[in-house]
């Protein structure tokens, strides 16, 4: 199995996830260009942060045009694991991947710190090394992270235990529901905001979004090869 | 070519934190009058209709693009013909 880091102009978070993947996991992953129109020979797809084309109209609202989108949408359908963490969260929803949407934050403020969170659903491809109810932390860093959707989406988001990551306390950003990570209903498709892939090494001074990677590996049964730089 | 302004603002019922603290800062000048302030943006579109009209092509760009219906609501207005 091989997992594709999708490189889109303004990313500034994908070598933190080859790196988590590759260095720390030792699984086989390749940087894929915005400009590629097929995903062929990949198991996995994750999106990374930053401000793709400039956060220009909405965050991820441009990344939605790129060459490799249309393979990312075909490749969620055939229901293999998509992961996208911050600005790849904002791109999942803008490509309708996932519902609902992230907007500026409710203190207007740029937030970059470590937040508690409770694992909402332990049962997702990407979060099977944790414990139901387990409370973790990872770092954040957005000023457009508060999840938004109608009463009647978050319902069936709750009724579906589609809510894998909730804010647990201190709610950061006013997103409803505390919501900070969601799936799609498929269970296939993961976004949120918090970086678990700066949380992977001691010396980074905490290790709680390992176990997400070491999950889909698990679960994806992702041979060890050498990385394509 | 026609010239067109199209407004995008949060629905009603989402909460627009900018709105809010623009309303704080209002009322910190003495304008208790003004209750609401609800920001949005607009976009202004010079437009050559070719086989669509003026309005599908709106329509269209603002359904496609412009506008996230999740939060955001439309309308737009013609200013004038160039």
């Amino acid at each position: 199995m091989k997992i594709a880091v999708v490189v889109f102009p303004g990313s500034n978070c994908d070598i933190d996830l080859f790196e988590a993947l590759h260095t720390v996991c030792g699984a086989a992953v390749e940087y894929v260009s915005h400009k590629r129109d097929n995903l062929d020979g990949f198991d996995a797809v994750m999106l990374p942060g930053g401000f793709s084309y400039g956060d220009y109209l909405r965050c991820g609202a441009i990344a939605r045009f790129s060459n490799i989108m249309p393979a990312i949408v075909e490749f969620a359908k055939q229901g293999k694991p998509v992961f996208g963490t911050c600005n790849g969260f904002q791109i999942l929803t803008e490509a309708g991947l996932l519902p609902g949407a992230l907007k500026q934050n409710d203190s207007l403020k740029f937030i970059c710190k470590t937040v508690s969170l409770t694992v909402e659903n332990n049962q997702t491809l990407f979060t099977t090394q944790y414990k139901k109810k387990e409370t973790i932390a990872l770092p954040i860093a957005h000023a457009d992270g508060s999840y938004y959707a109608d009463e009647e989406t978050l319902a069936e988001l709750e009724e579906n235990h589609q809510v894998v990551f909730r804010y647990a306390g201190e709610n950061p950003n006013g997103s409803l529901n505390n919501i900070a990570g969601i799936t799609n209903k498929a269970g296939n498709v993961l976004g949120m905001m918090p970086h678990p892939e700066r949380a992977v090494e001691a010396i980074l001074g905490n290790l709680d979004g390992l176990r997400l990677f070491k999950s889909l590996l698990e679960n994806g049964k992702v041979t060890t090869e050498e990385a394509v730089r | 070519m026609v010239n067109v302004r199209i407004f995008v603002t949060y629905k009603q019922s989402v909460f627009n934190p900018q709105g809010e603290t623009i309303t704080d800062a209002i009322h910190s000048l003495g304008f208790s009058a003004v209750k609401k302030v609800n920001v949005g943006k607009f976009f202004d579109l010079q437009i050559e209709p070719n086989d669509k009209s003026v309005e599908e092509i709106v329509s269209q760009v603002s359904e496609q693009l412009l506008v996230n219906f999740n939060l955001e609501t439309y309308h737009y207005e013609v200013m004038e013909e160039a």
